[in-house]
């Protein structure tokens, strides 16, 4: 078997081993169902909306809380093994740094995408059963559209933690970059663009720019992936106000996705052949 | 291709410290060689050359006849026993070996043979992490020889382990030897290491002391041999004298005996004349010891004055 296969097999199971991918699964069914029925509580209504509602919340939340799991997952994927002293002996046997770092990062994505579509199908297979909505093609669309995009989500993080675990020097410190990589992508590079919006006060040179500075976060791409498919910027202030003259291309958004979810896994591959052992 | 190991001038530099400093030796197949050195001779940094985990800043290195940097394929047919092994401490020791059978290659079933082999058969289905030490270096050694590798290299192997489990990893050794394979253990323990190898690389500082089999070097150090005689009661001042105008001193020790340091050449000569000598109740020759050459080499001494090589 291809060793990246071989390492990526017992990542993937050292997820579930660890409970991980369980945790996960509960995790996110229980985030779907929760948004579901008690969504639309501020308006003293308890029940199931509609897809589309509850998919608007599950971005905003899941915005926030798969670049976390994603980073907590893999911060370890190197620097963990240097800590154990296990490190030395992987690289003894017949595979390249590039293929540990590869089979690391595709088990860890691998676990997590399956924790997302289990606990998202499991929240909307419970969906269906209590409450039998009329569904429409759009809005299985919508759903598949969340599933893949979280996937990736979870990739462009896990690559980016896995970047992180190859540069650190222990454990404790990459902990530390990885929230610090969380904080900026979440929060803090938002606020950036929001202060630059208020500022700027709609210069139409800079509001031309503005839609383009959003795929420079891979968490943003991900709302736009999936808020405006929902249509309106589905309530996201920065969104509707960055975005309000400018339709995506969806290929474009995806391949963005796809660049975040390579390029930084790709740097670690590279960086971690030329690492001192 | 007699050589398991060969290599010239070899350096490793890191910034201005010279890790090894242009060593050069082979290694013959089918051999077991020691590999000796304080902390910070060059051990560690030998052993990851030849593993092909850093790149050497000067010189020629072949290992099983190939350069060994970034030869992944290579290192199929190397096993490695690192210094105090760690694994995986959630898996179990067969879990571990199957893992670790599928990136090298190995045949399947092979890994419960070595469960067997190595004594851990009992434990094969118990999370490493409730192994002691010597089960750990044990599932370690198991691991080294997956995919029946033509070069072992084992890294202070009996660290950690009882007496009875370092006569049995020797034991292996020497099957391994008889198999044809080459062994090269690095080891702080010379005395236990001195029966089971039949060779020595000796490093201090990133230099190459001396490297040959245990009698070649022993020959080049011309160790005096040691000698305990036992004296017939009363005869002692007497024997000393006598052995003095021999040009032998003699030391009384504490438990009634005479200690004599005797020159290789002059060896069989002395012996036969102690023999025959009526004032001397028992013999006892001790050779010189692998910690004695050792010593002689200067490779304990950390100092950075020439050693009289």
């Amino acid at each position: 078997m291809n060793p990246i296969l071989t390492v990526a097999g017992k990542e993937f199971r050292d997820d579930f081993r660890n409970r991980w991918t369980v945790a996960l699964t509960i995790l996110f069914a229980l985030l779907a169902l929760g948004i579901a029925w008690f969504g639309s509580a501020a308006s003293g209504k308890v029940g199931f909306t509609s897809f589309d509602a509850t998919l608007a919340s599950l971005t905003t939340l899941g915005a926030f809380v798969i670049p976390l799991i994603g980073l907590l997952i893999a911060y370890d994927a190197i620097v963990g093994e240097r800590d154990d002293g296990t490190l030395l002996l992987m690289l003894s046997y017949p595979l390249a740094r590039g293929q540990l770092v590869a089979g690391k990062f595709l088990g860890h994505c691998g676990a997590l995408a399956a924790a997302t579509l289990a606990g998202f199908g499991l929240a909307v297979a419970i969906m269906q059963l209590m409450q039998p909505p009329a569904q429409t093609l759009q809005a299985w669309l919508h759903i598949g559209r969340f599933i893949l995009s979280a996937s990736l989500l979870g990739a462009c993080f896990v690559g980016l933690a896995c970047l992180i675990s190859v540069q650190t020097v222990d454990k404790s410190r990459a902990a530390g970059l990885a929230l610090i990589g969380w904080l900026i992508s979440v929060v803090l590079f938002d606020l950036a663009l929001l202060a630059l919006l208020v500022v700027s006060g709609g210069n139409p040179v800079e509001r031309a720019v503005y839609p383009y500075l959003l795929l420079f976060n891979p968490v943003d791409v991900f709302r736009l992936v999936n808020l405006t498919a929902l249509g309106d910027g589905a309530g996201n202030d920065l969104l509707t106000g960055m975005t309000a003259h400018h339709t995506y291309s969806p290929l474009l958004l995806y391949l963005v996705m796809l660049a975040w979810a390579t390029a930084p896994f790709a740097w670690a591959m590279l960086a971690f052949r030329r690492k001192e052992v | 291709m007699n050589h398991a190991i060969e290599f010239e001038a070899l350096a490793k530099r890191y910034g201005t410290l010279a890790a090894l400093d242009g060593v050069s030796a082979c290694v013959p197949r089918g051999q077991v060689i020691g590999l000796l050195g304080h902390n910070g001779a060059g051990k560690s940094t030998l052993i990851k050359l030849i593993l092909g985990l850093i790149a050497p800043s000067g010189g020629r290195l072949a290992v099983l006849g190939q350069s060994p940097w970034r030869a992944h394929a290579l290192r199929r047919r190397i096993g490695y026993l690192p210094e105090s092994a760690t694994f995986y401490a959630s898996l179990s020791g067969r879990e571990l070996l199957d893992y670790l059978a599928r990136l090298k290659q190995a045949p399947r079933g092979q890994a419960q043979a070595l469960l067997d082999r190595v004594g851990l058969a009992h434990a094969a289905d118990r999370r490493i992490g409730t192994y002691s030490k010597g089960m750990r270096q044990r599932l370690g050694l198991a691991q080294a020889l997956l995919g029946s590798p033509e070069l072992v290299l084992l890294d202070e192997p009996t660290t950690g382990l009882d007496p009875q489990a370092t006569r049995e990893l020797y034991r292996i050794v020497g099957e391994l030897r008889a198999d044809g394979r080459c062994v090269l253990v690095s080891s702080h323990l010379l005395a236990e290491l001195e029966p089971h190898i039949d060779g020595a690389l000796i490093l201090r500082q990133g230099q190459l002391l001396a490297a040959g089999s245990l009698d070649a070097l022993s020959e080049q150090a011309a160790l005096p041999a040691q000698v305990l005689l036992r004296p017939r009661e009363y005869a002692m001042p007497e024997l000393i004298a006598r052995l003095e105008t021999g040009g032998l001193s003699a030391q009384p020790r504490a438990d009634g005996r005479l200690e004599l340091q005797v020159p290789r050449a002059s060896k069989l000569r002395m012996l036969r004349e102690l023999l025959a000598d009526p004032a001397v109740v028992d013999l006892d020759v001790r050779e010189p010891t692998l910690a004695q050459l050792y010593d002689w080499l200067g490779a304990g001494d950390r100092s950075t004055a020439e050693v009289a090589a």
